[in-house]
């Protein structure tokens, strides 16, 4: 097992050095080829020759690239001071890079923004669970029903409705319309109440889509569960029917889902873009979102770098979580 | 301001020597007196009442908190760096210059007014010397006393562009055209004040030598890039962050891309500020990713107005005109929306052809492209936006666009066609950036009505963030036969330099980051412009500014849409809104109060 | 017509009369399943008894009825069964003085695993992946019995002991997959005997397991029968595993019985074409192999719309056999062929004696 989770790690590291060089390339190398002087998109396109040049030297652009991936894994665990014209800025370890855009290091807006994003995710995900597993195996219990029909009915229409959509008509109902919920950001060690208040819609919005997909999929896999020979054999013993639902059917129940929990955490926590945009929650997906707007590569790369190690480590988590689950499955 | 309406405020240059403040006193004064009604049923004023005069001043009380949104956050709030026009109103609140606007509406909001300065420049030595006395109780959010050297070392840090890039270059232009000094990062005497073009005899007292007279400078001085700097607190590339205030407000946070808060700088004192009210305790501001998220919070009033000032979204716009109308105003944005026609393209190095396809077009649906009368703008009928001096509006309509052929005259774009030799009509290609889709719905409309008269156009939608690279190359733009490319301009202040030296003179024609994009090169043209920075009386300014433009419209090097304008919101709670030309139309920011300060 | 026998588990029918003094009484037992195609009479009309410390075998091909009818005895036959169509059961299930299809399913819940256990065709898949069979055991214990883990614990060890897992105190916590098929289905016994049932329904108790492991769980199976003196019914396909185990044999086609009677008789004298068809299809062990194994030509009849007539006669052939096309329009009742033993087919005792004799027993 600690042999695995060791090897794991590495293989996770290697990805991770592999997925910095291909957001290097894409970032820096390919407007390169295509003839795009990187240093004056930091700077605006109507900059003085002179800033240009000093971005560049700052930046380091004129290295090659591998001396570049390797000042930023470098910046990571040591630091990094970028200097040019007399002014001289440090970034301190972690250093992810630093946005000349807005003048910050990347890695105090990704700690800034991480927490909104992860209580999101978190908050939907807990929603969703409860909701999207009970309406599972409630009309995988009364299948055919109407209570069935109808779940399944809200269930498509769930997984079809985009974000921006739900987002917007809940906003147009119980913020615009009824003045029931402000539904404006407050952080957490601010008001928890008012946290609450500014996430309950969000919450509910993306939790909405994801309940829908969790939904369906645990009443498929309930109902294949349920004909199993060892749900029977539960049954022979004597036991009752709660516990043979709640406990040998969902156990087996759970695996897929938890499986899809770990994934959907995972690329959730790179930023739920659409969400964050609609109801302006100051997360990762919205600093992205921003980025991309303003050009702000460092942002856009040190998202992308938090996204891709929240993918795969809900990836190593999803499978040591399999193998405690499922006493078949060996970690080698 | 997005970047957008930015791109025409960047001028690399400026040569003119005119006395606007002279020429401003000359132009009717556009306002009228303040509006005090009490307006709609919550509150709000009336449809544009606020639009060129003061809207509910009686009814501004002190205190309370000035609630922005905006869907942009600046390019930097450090006043050297900042370019956007929203910027460059905000920072008044922070930061206070020589020389302003005054706190009036519309033209006179243009016209400049000492600030820090006793009164405006004493002129010497043939325009090349000015001199300012500085104020007494002039103070930093310390305490301590604004002197004539933080007023340097602010101008200076403009020189600092490898650090403090983005911001205009007027002042290095105008008092360093040869770029002898380095910046004050660089500079190497002991005071870092190594900038001989400026001298400061005493703490009060602020003398600038000019190499070469030019009369705009003192204009350029108005500008928030030429705000005082402490050096004991410039913290260069991350002064943005946290600029140290000179104005009645100063930061007590900033979180890029999510919120700003400004509270009162207590050591700021009214008496010596006669431009600045300060009527709010607390000022803040809101960013949003979705601009309908910022209409909706606004037509909710969450937020008072729009630190942006670009107009409401499609959406939030219908809506506000419907339910709110009283609450907004339809201000003259200072912007024209054209296509150009670069002359390197075969056939539009004739003018017949160039005619042609003015006369043909269809003006009305070119303005409904564009959103219409209301949200895009009364039919524009030449080059000049109506607020600069000069400027004739659509009296000046020398095609008759917004006369008896604003629907196109097919006969006449044929009988110009036969006059250039293409009696069959040509084929070419309009240019149009991808990331503005009225822009593309502009072109689509050009393409239709240019078929009637047997002109076939494609449409090539670039990379509209990459504009400078290919539009802004004359080499590319003949490669790609761009005949026809589709844009929009507006100046940075208004004059007739302001708004057209970079459109029209042939010495901006440049290999690339061009504007000129009709490549003028007209001796005629150049000859006025020369003669414009020269001219010092306000009439003949005028006078020269009225010429220049006819002769680009006689050249037909242009196709005017529209004499942009926008819808803007004025939240209920706002009192004292007024639009200022000092801002292109925006609300003058400094001036603003709430009606009830407990809401 | 109630001749109920005092010697042992026989098959007979007992229709209208109440409380029985079998242990175990079934009558007119029929189990439907409503389908989008129609009805299926999975079975349609069964009866039997069976007592303590006897063991029956229900015989018949898939499709027959025999799980089905071991569901129904078990309260499980809408097991599973979540939503509109619901299986529907009639008749009677006395067990021990208690009507079962009556009674209150809690109180039938109770009964099971306690008074009533069964044992599943694959105990693999019978088994829950994610707990060990400890656990599993232990669970079996603890429903029925108030005791503390570490006692049902002892009494798991103690049982997979008693079905002969070597190491029962080690092997206790492994998981099923962890086992090799034989000592599953040891694991699965151990698992339904904790409780010491008087009832051990065994459903193809060996046909997932290999030769040499089928004959060690019969042994197993047999052995224990004796130590716990449960009444057994055995449920399976294969006429050779219930010859070692079974005093009855009851022989189910399209979900009614067609033979029934004491063990030696449906082996030696069976009075049926459709067990002579299971007969020559049973490999045996006791005699040498001269011809190849025939089986039962054609296939199972649909449980929807059955055959008219005797369900048999499209496979039977001997179907001409009576006059008049009855086999094709009546439908033959069991009759008593010998003593309790009964069969249902339109031929003669004569001409069935005959066939038996000169055609079909010599080639077996």
């Amino acid at each position: 097992m600690l042999a695995y989770l060791i090897r794991r790690l590495f293989a996770a590291a290697v990805m991770l050095v592999v997925i910095v060089m291909v957001v290097f390339g894409i970032f820096f190398l390919v407007p390169k080829w295509a003839g795009v002087d990187i240093a004056s998109s930091f700077v605006g396109k109507q900059a003085d020759p002179a800033a240009v040049e000093a971005v560049r030297q700052k930046l380091g652009l004129s290295d090659p690239i591998y001396s570049q991936v390797w000042e930023f894994f470098k910046g990571i665990f040591a630091g990094r001071t970028y200097s040019g014209g007399g002014d001289v800025t440090h970034c301190a370890a972690p250093c992810f890079g630093y946005s000349f855009r807005s003048e910050q290091a990347v890695w105090p807006v990704l700690t800034d923004r991480f927490p909104v994003t992860l209580g999101l995710a978190l908050g939907a995900a807990v929603l969703w669970l409860v909701f999207g597993v009970a309406a599972g195996v409630l009309s995988a219990l009364k299948r055919g029903t109407i209570w069935d029909r109808g779940a399944m009915v809200v269930a498509l229409s769930g997984v079809s409705l985009p974000i921006y959509f739900t987002g917007m008509l809940s906003l147009a109902i119980f913020t615009f319309g009824l003045h029931w919920i402000n539904a404006q950001y407050v952080p957490l060690d601010q008001s928890v109440s008012g946290w609450f208040g500014g996430m309950i819609m969000p919450w509910i919005t993306l939790a909405f889509l994801y309940a829908a997909m969790y939904a369906r999929i645990t009443r498929a896999t309930m109902l294949e569960i349920l004909g199993e020979d060892y749900i029977r054999t539960a049954r022979a013993k004597g036991l009752k029917e709660q516990v043979v639902i709640g406990k040998h059917a969902m156990r087996s129940t759970m695996t897929p889902i938890l499986t899809m929990l770990g994934m959907d955490l995972g690329a959730l926590i790179g930023g739920a873009i659409l969400t964050e945009s609609t109801f302006n929650l100051p997360g990762l997906g919205r600093a992205v979102l921003d980025a991309i707007k303003n050009q702000d590569l460092p942002i856009i790369l040190g998202v992308t770098l938090i996204t891709s190690l929240a993918v795969l480590i809900a990836n190593l988590v999803v499978d040591v979580l399999y193998a405690v689950i499922d006493p078949r499955v060996r970690l080698s | 301001m997005t970047t957008q309406r930015t791109s025409g405020r960047r001028k690399q240059a400026f040569a003119a020597a005119a006395a606007v403040a002279a020429l401003l006193t000359t132009a009717a004064c556009g306002g009228g007196g303040s509006d005090d009604n009490n307006g709609s049923k919550t509150g709000a004023a009336g449809f544009d009442a606020a639009n060129n005069k003061v809207a509910q001043a009686s009814l501004v009380k002190k205190g309370g908190t000035l609630r922005f949104g905006g869907a942009q956050d600046a390019d930097s709030w450090d006043t050297t760096r900042g370019y956007y026009g929203f910027m460059w109103d905000f920072a008044r609140y922070y930061s206070r210059q020589l020389v302003t606007g005054k706190a009036e509406p519309g033209k006179a909001g243009a016209e400049l007014t000492p600030d820090l300065a006793t009164g405006l420049a004493k002129v010497t030595d043939d325009g090349k010397t000015y001199t300012y006395t500085l104020r007494d109780g002039i103070t930093w959010e310390d305490g301590k006393a604004i002197t004539s050297k933080d007023v340097k070392y602010g101008i200076e840090r403009v020189w600092a562009q490898d650090v403090l890039s983005g911001g205009p270059t007027y002042l290095k232009d105008f008092l360093d055209p040869k770029g002898e000094y380095k910046g004050p990062y660089k500079d190497t005497s002991k005071d870092k004040l190594g900038l001989k073009a400026i001298t400061t005899p005493d703490d009060k007292t602020i003398v600038f030598h000019l190499p070469k007279a030019n009369s705009d400078f003192q204009e350029v001085l108005g500008l928030v890039s030429a705000s005082p700097v402490r050096q004991d607190m410039d913290t260069k590339s991350k002064y943005s962050l946290k600029p140290f205030s000179s104005g009645p407000y100063k930061f007590e946070s900033y979180s890029p891309g999510k919120s700003l808060t400004l509270v009162r700088n207590t050591n700021w004192k009214q008496s010596s500020d006669p431009v600045r009210k300060a009527y709010p305790d607390k000022i803040t501001v809101q960013f949003f990713s979705d601009a309908n998220q910022l209409d909706q919070r606004l037509l909710n009033g969450d937020l008072d107005l729009d630190i942006n000032q670009t107009g409401m979204s499609p959406q939030g716009r219908t809506t506000a005109l419907k339910e709110h109308k009283a609450n907004l105003d339809n201000p003259i944005s200072g912007y024209i929306r054209y296509a150009a026609f670069p002359q390197s393209v075969k056939p539009f190095d004739n003018v017949e052809c160039r005619k042609a396809v003015i006369l043909g077009a269809d003006h009305v649906s070119l303005q409904t492209a564009r959103g219409g009368p209301v949200a895009g703008g009364d039919i524009g009928t030449n080059m000049l936006p109506p607020s600069v001096p000069g400027a004739e509006g659509q009296k000046y309509d020398p095609y008759n666009i917004a006369g008896a052929d604003k629907n196109g005259n097919v006969e006449k774009a044929k009988a110009a066609l036969k006059a250039c030799g293409k009696p069959n009509g040509f084929s070419t290609t309009i240019a149009v950036r991808n990331n503005k889709p009225v822009e593309v719905a502009t072109a689509q409309s050009l393409q239709a009505s240019l078929k009637k008269v047997g002109i076939t156009a494609q449409i090539d939608q670039f990379d509209g963030s990459q504009t400078t690279g290919i539009i802004g190359s004359p080499e590319n733009v003949k490669k790609k036969g761009y005949g026809i490319i589709i844009m929009g301009w507006g100046p940075d202040f208004p004059t007739v330099q302001g708004f057209g030296l970079p459109l029209w003179d042939s010495k901006y024609i440049a290999p690339s980051g061009n504007n000129n994009f009709a490549l003028i090169n007209d001796k005629t043209i150049d000859g006025l412009f020369d003669q414009y920075v020269t001219t010092l009386d306000d009439a003949g300014k005028t006078k020269l500014s009225t010429e220049i433009n006819h002769k680009v419209m006689e050249g037909a090097y242009y196709l005017p849409f529209t004499f942009e304008k926008f819808i803007n919101w004025r939240g209920d709670n706002l009192a004292n809104v007024y639009t200022t030309d000092n801002y292109s139309g925006t609300y003058d920011f400094v001036n603003l109060g709430l009606k009830n300060p407990k809401k | 017509m109630t001749e109920l026998s005092k010697s042992g588990a026989v098959a007979e029918p007992v229709k209208d009369s109440p409380a029985p003094s079998a242990f175990l009484e079934v009558r007119d037992l029929k189990v439907h399943f409503p389908t989008d195609d129609g009805l299926v009479k999975s079975v349609d009309g069964l009866s039997f008894q069976l007592e303590k410390g006897k063991t029956l075998g229900i015989v018949g091909e898939s499709g027959s009825g025999k799980s089905v009818t071991s569901l129904g005895i078990m309260g499980l036959h809408t097991a599973g069964q979540y939503g509109k169509r619901k299986a529907q059961i009639s008749g009677e299930i006395w067990l021990n003085g208690t009507e079962l299809l009556s009674a209150d399913p809690d109180y039938v819940r109770k009964l099971r695993g306690r008074e009533m256990a069964m044992i599943f065709q694959d105990p693999l898949s019978a088994l829950h992946p994610y707990y060990t069979i400890g656990q599993q055991i232990v669970e079996a214990y603890r429903i029925h019995h108030n005791v503390d883990k570490k006692t049902a614990k002892r009494r798991a060890v103690e049982m997979l002991d008693r079905v002969g897992i070597p190491q029962p105190d080690k092997r206790v916590d492994s998981y099923p997959h962890e086992f090799s098929g034989g000592m599953r289905q040891r694991a699965m016994i151990a698992m339904s005997l904790v409780n010491n049932p008087e009832l051990l329904i065994a459903d193809e108790p060996t046909t997932a397991l290999d030769v040499t492991v089928q004959a060690q769980i019969l042994d197993l199976m047999r052995d224990l029968q004796k130590e716990f003196g449960s009444a057994v019914i055995i449920i399976t396909h294969d006429l050779g595993v219930v010859a070692e185990l079974a005093d009855d044999i009851l022989v189910m086609y399209g979900g009614r019985c067609i033979e029934r009677g004491p063990a030696e008789k449906v082996f030696y004298e069976p009075r049926h074409p459709y067990t002579w068809g299971l007969l020559g299809s049973m490999p045996r062990l006791d005699r040498e192999q001269t011809e190849r194994l025939i089986p039962v030509k054609g296939s199972p009849p649909s449980l929807i719309n059955l055959p008219s007539g005797c369900a048999f006669n499209p496979r039977c052939p001997y179907a001409d056999v009576p006059k008049d096309n009855v086999t094709r329009t009546v439908r033959p009742e069991l009759t008593e062929v010998g003593g309790r033993h009964w069969a249902a087919c339109h031929m003669t005792q004569e001409q069935r004696e005959r066939i038996w004799i000169e055609e079909i027993a010599p080639k077996l």
